[in-house]
């Protein structure tokens, strides 16, 4: 009897004490074991950066030239205005437009710049007086005598930072200074939505976190033509001679691209960084056979054909395998003695006078002639050294419209300048950096919190401590990135926002963040009932007797004490 | 991503070819045919790799997918596949929430304007039957709960060559040039059920635009938008060019002449000592130097 009780207690005891080891031992081993590291992320601020709020400011001067104010408006001179204007794109982003204006009359050095023959000279000669800051523009109000500009022109926009206004004859009769502000502010606000920033372009530039619903085919193709922001770009010039048994083509690359090319990417290197390289391609044709036109004894390509070439070329053309940056093509294709001349038409069948084309984000194609070069009894292979001022001109002109440097067409009555030799102006590379600040700052953004958000939702990703630096550093550079925006200083903000893009997408694209195992809830259970139930059976039957046991003790020991 | 093992495979009677008929009229391995990825490195792993974006640094420029958010992407899957899912290479299976997870992640990033998303296996449209990220079109070749069957034996290889809906679906596109205009409802008529003996299916609710104006150029052929260069920059003489490097120092004090980011007045003509400074241009009161490139220590 003895023996069968302590039997039965060191049953129940071991009972008890196998379940109390897997509970308290056992659960959280297991739990611990298959946990996944998941370093800390700071998921309140990626919160914020969800709702963006941008202030963009720029700082202009509006200086006044003798014979643009009376003698009691020059009292209210020097003055200091700041202007703000809100744009709520959606719910999630609001911009904040804001242009701190200082208003000054002429000093005597910059009158006497602004007696010169010609506006362009007027320019250069009040960019050696003085030079403004990255972001900033200054404003000449010239009085409407003046000979600088022509009859109808009323506006002309320097290679810098300056523009020259005209004032009319409205702006004339204002009494008091207030009233030729008013007067002239409208004329400034066009001014500065050329120079500086606009809507459209920042609600552009802002197409990764706003889907972009364009008015127009023209904005449609506008957005689509400039290759979107990237730390990096190649430039390679293709050479592609399809006949070398006529020509034999010489290019000197190596010296145009150094000197026509290689100032515009120094001048550009805050925005990305650019590699060139180049090639020639022997036999080499076009995948379109190009039509004989009589009436101009040449060759044509014409407008529809021109989207066909591309593909059968891009095949044979080749890149810098190690980066991952966006390749700019310039192809410069030299017809075969049997199809030369040969012209591209554009869709009115008019004659393109550079004679090339190029494709949204994908690079420019020239055609260049040489059958005037030579005569009919020229002795093959004739030695053919190309114009590269010509060709590179053409080039220039195609790499700005991909980069974005060049603009929708001014509005009437502006005379924009011809950008100088480097082939970019002062305010269109600020332009530039205005949009591509904002466009960095948005995609960054986007980029952080679709990723906060993968990881909230997919439980066993497992987060490294290199992923969680990454993130870190892309919320403070962001942050950073923001604020000097508001404070102005348009360099520090673009590389502050540089930075931001490299660390977001770094972490977003990291390798070990490939979600690959889905398991379904049964598969789950599949796996687990096999390993655990077998264990779990016997400790919670002998626990059921247990207290199946104790209940019956207790209803004894109450039987007794009734 | 190819398993590519049947074109050199030495039981192959004509090697490098694979036909699309025991006709030997076309064949689809020819010249301009790239294989990425073959042999081992077609898994599941690797395809979402792809996909996402989401590649170890050194892998070259071919093996990933440089798409950004103007990207029309085709995605064309052929092979064994059941409810849900579809085999890699007899050892791996890559299921239908898995793709369309991938597809949300492009989506986020801005990785494909536009996809166009064929399968050609048994029960093919339960693969595309997830999705539910926006702008994508989906056409499989069997409904769910219907084989996908192969079109004819070639006795001399001894294996069936294609299967029927890739062959009709080859042979409409084989009339498609370049420049046609024919689009995506045509796609779908391709291979009704009396060829195919399985029912063909699409899907176009998540695509905004109506498939009636959507070009099956937009997909196939590689055909750009292109523009024509109306101006060209007029590049002045080379030698006026180096004038732009100057420097301009004023009073003794240096001041920049190119765009800078950071204001650099330095007190003193700042120069590196030992190197020396070309003084070439004096005009009134401004002294243009010419800086050979080097750097320059400010003190």
């Amino acid at each position: 009897m003895a023996t069968a009780e302590v039997e039965r207690r060191r049953g129940q005891l071991a009972a008890l004490s196998i379940a109390a080891v897997v509970i308290i031992v056992g659960v959280p081993l297991w739990w611990k074991t298959t946990e996944t590291y998941r370093a800390w992320l700071p998921v309140s601020q990626i919160r914020e950066l969800a709702k963006l709020q941008l202030q963009l400011s720029a700082d202009v001067e509006v200086v006044f030239a003798r014979g643009t104010v009376t003698p009691e408006q020059q009292k209210k001179v020097p003055l200091t205005k700041t202007q703000e204007e809100d744009h709520a794109v959606d719910e999630g982003t609001t911009l904040k437009y804001r242009y701190e204006t200082k208003y000054r009359t002429a000093t005597i050095m910059e009158e006497d710049a602004l007696n010169k023959p010609t506006a362009a000279e007027a320019d250069l000669a009040l960019h050696m007086l003085s030079e403004s800051p990255c972001g900033s523009l200054v404003i000449y109000v010239i009085p409407e005598s003046s000979s600088l500009l022509h009859e109808d022109v009323k506006v002309y926009v320097g290679q810098r930072r300056t523009a020259l206004l005209r004032v009319v004859a409205q702006m004339r009769t204002a009494k008091t200074f207030e009233q030729l502000l008013d007067r002239l502010q409208p004329h400034i606000i066009q001014v500065l939505r050329i120079m500086s920033f606009s809507r459209a372009d920042i609600t552009a530039a802002l197409s990764d976190r706003v889907r972009f619903h364009p008015g127009s085919k023209e904005s449609v193709a506008d957005s689509m033509r400039a290759f979107k922001s990237s730390p990096g770009y190649e430039i390679t010039f293709s050479l592609l001679n399809p006949d070398p048994k006529s020509h034999r083509l010489h290019w000197d690359i190596e010296g145009a691209a150094q000197t026509y090319i290689q100032p515009l990417l120094m001048k550009m290197s805050p925005v990305a960084n650019f590699s060139i390289d180049s090639q020639t391609l022997h036999y080499a044709m076009l995948g379109v056979n190009p039509r004989y036109d009589s009436s101009r004894s040449a060759y044509t390509l014409n407008a529809d054909s021109l989207a066909h070439v591309i593909n059968p070329v891009e095949a044979r053309l080749g890149s810098n395998a190690a980066s991952s940056n966006p390749v700019l093509n310039f192809l410069l294709y030299v017809p075969d003695s049997h199809h030369s001349p040969l012209y591209i038409q554009d869709h009115h069948k008019q004659e393109v006078p550079s004679n090339a084309f190029h494709s949204p984000r994908w690079g420019g194609i020239m055609v260049y002639n040489v059958d005037s070069s030579y005569g009919p009894e020229a002795e093959f292979p004739v030695d053919i050294n190309i114009n590269m001022a010509k060709v590179m001109g053409v080039f220039l002109a195609q790499l700005r419209l991909l980069l974005g440097v060049q603009s929708s067409p001014p509005p009437p009555g502006f005379l924009v300048a011809p950008c100088g030799s480097t082939g970019l102006a002062d305010w269109e590379l600020d332009r530039l950096m205005w949009s591509r600040s904002v466009e960095n700052i948005a995609t960054a953004t986007t980029t952080i919190t679709s990723l906060a958000q993968l990881l909230d939702q997919i439980g066993n990703i497992v987060i490294n401590d290199n992923i969680a630096e990454q993130v870190s550093n892309a919320v403070t550079s962001l942050q950073l990135a923001v604020a000097e925006l508001d404070a102005g200083n348009l360099g520090f903000a673009l590389q502050f926002s540089k930075e931001a893009i490299l660390a977001s997408e770094k972490a977003f694209f990291d390798p070990s963040l490939l979600h690959l195992l889905y398991f379904p809830d049964d598969q789950k259970f599949a796996i687990y009932i096999p390993l655990f139930l077998p264990m779990c059976v016997p400790i919670l039957l002998s626990l059921l007797k247990i207290a199946s046991e104790a209940r019956q003790k207790r209803r004894e020991k109450q039987a007794k004490k009734d | 991503m190819l398993a590519d093992d049947m074109a050199c495979n030495h039981r192959n009677p004509k090697p490098a070819t694979v036909f699309s008929h025991k006709n030997m009229e076309l064949n689809v391995y020819g010249d301009d045919v790239e294989v990425d990825y073959r042999g081992y490195e077609v898994t599941v792993e690797n395809f979402l790799r792809v996909l996402t974006g989401r590649l170890p640094p050194s892998t070259p420029r071919s093996k990933r997918l440089l798409s950004d958010d103007r990207s029309n992407i085709l995605i064309y899957l052929t092979g064994h596949g059941g409810n849900g899912f579809l085999k890699f290479q007899d050892s791996e299976e890559i299921s239908n929430v898995e793709l369309a997870d991938a597809f949300e992640q492009m989506w986020q990033k801005r990785r494909y304007n536009e996809l166009l998303f064929i399968i050609d296996t048994c029960q093919g449209a339960s693969m595309y039957e997830r999705f539910y990220s926006p702008n994508i079109m989906a056409l499989a070749s069997s409904q769910v709960g219907e084989d996908s069957l192969s079109h004819q034996p070639d006795l001399a290889i001894g294996v069936h060559l294609m299967d029927r809906y890739t062959f009709y679906l080859l042979e409409f596109l084989e009339d498609i040039h370049p420049a046609s205009k024919a689009n995506m409802n045509d796609l779908f008529k391709v291979c009704p059920r009396s060829q195919c003996v399985s029912t063909p299916g699409h899907r176009t609710d998540l695509f905004q635009r109506d498939p009636g104006s959507v070009l099956i150029t937009d997909f196939f052929g590689s055909v750009r938008k292109v523009e024509i260069t109306t101006e060209a920059v007029n590049l002045t003489d080379p030698i006026k060019q180096v004038e732009e490097r100057f420097l301009r120092i004023f009073q003794g004090k240096l001041q920049c002449r190119e765009t800078c980011l950071v204001s650099d007045y330095v007190p003193g003509i700042a120069g590196p000592k030992g190197r020396a400074l070309q003084l070439y241009i004096h005009h009134s009161d401004y002294y243009y130097v010419l800086i050979n490139l080097l750097p320059i220590e400010f003190p």
